[in-house]
């Protein structure tokens, strides 16, 4: 844990640097968003009645439009290579990774929650379930993606690959987090719900980084 | 054990073991899928409340339990592959999950057909159904990882990681339909209680089942041997088979 902090130093600057990378999954979000009212007709009821599936269907895919990318150039350009060559602990390198990555595409979707209330008329109850589910659920969408991506990190078509790999298991997350919002929009207690999903987190936590280590070996030798 | 296991992992071996049992296992099988099946189908009597149409259960439920113990035997060979790097359960791997996939397939296709007559729908976005996909799903990723990369031992490899990820989903399809409330039925047959499916409809269906593993295991000899071949082709065993 030690070497935490330089990893995580050169990923803040590497996102930094390039904004792209992270504003583009956010923009995303926020046009998928807004497109939904267009398609489905602005009629506020609903509107009310589709806006836990549309937000978690549109925050499971920014999360992966920015997957894809998370591993790429550090593979192409050696980073990899040399940190498992050069016996480094890679477990740090990982965990900077998903901390970055949660970082800037999880917590900017919490933060915009506000303005996805607004446009979708979520009411107050069904508002705080909803920046509660995005706080637990995007770290776990983190670690799956970053799993995802260290999986297909050499593979010749990556983005297609990494969708049909990371979305299955993205499925139980779906179905917890939309049903506390929707809980939450009847005034039910959702706490169970919540629950589910922070054992889902800490156990992903405890097993992700572990593979992804492994993934990230498989590819390079 | 490891010293009795060990020759196991030559890919010679393993490719003559298979050759010899192949045979057998493919006649048992069709003698016991052949015998389940016409007994369950034309000599069992009908069900008080469905009437024929439960019959398919002789298809349905051998392949949804084959498809979980296929995704498991996938799994420890992926595991097997992973800590010990076996080249031959590395193939296996390989091996194994096309036969799966198209069982989680048969599943979910007879249980489709079930259900229109039954439940008066093709499909409900049930915890049971929702999982069974997903395991299809699984398989379709391992099949597809393993074919994505240049180098295909770093596809085999990838796609036995994904393998073991995936086995989460099994405690989830299993346990299903106990921890919600769903319209998938419990299950009829289990180890300790006492089956709650009348004995003249549970024999053949046991057979069935017995069937299906049978095959899994007869379809598996035959693509590993194939595996073995088309990875080994350099190896002067399989040379001097060839006839070179």
């Amino acid at each position: 844990m030690v070497t935490l902090g330089p990893f995580l130093k050169r990923e803040l600057r590497l996102l930094a640097r390039q904004k792209a990378d992270w504003l583009n999954p956010v923009l995303f979000f926020v046009i998928v968003l807004s497109l939904f009212p267009l398609g489905v007709g602005p009629e506020p009821n609903l509107l009310r009645i589709i806006a836990p599936g549309v937000i978690w269907i549109a925050a499971l895919l920014s999360v992966l439009l920015a997957a894809e990318r998370l591993f790429k150039d550090d593979y192409r350009n050696g980073v990899v290579e040399q940190l498992v060559a050069s016996r480094q602990p890679l477990l740090a390198f990982v965990l900077a990774k998903l901390l970055a990555n949660w970082l800037s595409t999880g917590l900017p979707l919490v933060l915009l929650s506000p303005l996805v209330a607004l446009l979708l008329n979520v009411d107050m109850a069904s508002f705080t379930a909803m920046v509660l589910t995005l706080l637990l659920g995007t770290p776990l969408l983190s670690l799956l993606s970053v799993l995802g991506a260290a999986l297909t990190v050499s593979a010749d078509k990556g983005g297609i690959l990494l969708a049909l790999l990371i979305l299955p298991l993205y499925i139980p997350l779906l179905i917890f987090a939309s049903a506390a919002m929707e809980a939450a929009g009847m005034a039910l207690p959702y706490h169970g719900q919540l629950a589910v999903m922070l054992a889902m987190l800490l156990f992903a936590l405890a097993l992700v980084p572990v593979a992804v280590t492994s993934a990230l070996k498989i590819n390079v030798s | 054990m490891f010293k009795w296991l060990h020759p196991y992992a030559k890919p010679e071996t393993v490719y003559h073991l298979c050759g010899r049992l192949m045979p057998w296992l493919m006649g048992a099988a069709l003698l016991l899928l052949l015998l389940g099946n016409i007994w369950g189908l034309a000599f069992t009597p009908p069900d008080y409340q469905q009437g024929d149409s439960y019959r398919i259960i002789h298809l349905h439920v051998p392949a949804a339990i084959m498809s979980m113990g296929t995704y498991s035997a996938m799994a420890i060979a992926a595991f097997t592959a992973l800590v010990w790097q076996v080249k031959v359960a590395q193939w296996s791997v390989l091996a194994i999950a096309p036969i799966g996939a198209v069982y989680t397939a048969i599943a979910l296709i007879t249980g489709m057909a079930w259900g229109k007559p039954m439940w008066g729908t093709w499909w409900v976005w049930d915890a049971r159904l929702t999982s069974e996909l997903i395991l299809l799903f699984l398989y379709l990723g391992v099949i597809a990882l393993s074919g994505a990369f240049s180098d295909r031992q770093t596809g085999a490899k990838v796609a036995s990681l994904l393998a073991v990820v995936g086995v989460i989903n099994l405690p989830i399809i299993h346990f299903s339909v106990e921890w919600w409330n769903t319209l998938h039925q419990g299950a009829s047959i289990t180890k300790f209680a006492k089956p709650s499916i009348d004995p003249s409809m549970l024999w053949p269906l046991l057979i069935s089942i017995l069937a299906f593993k049978i095959l899994m295991l007869a379809l598996l000899c035959m693509r590993l041997r194939t595996a073995i071949l088309v990875n080994e082709q350099h190896r002067p065993w399989v040379k001097a088979m060839a006839g070179d």
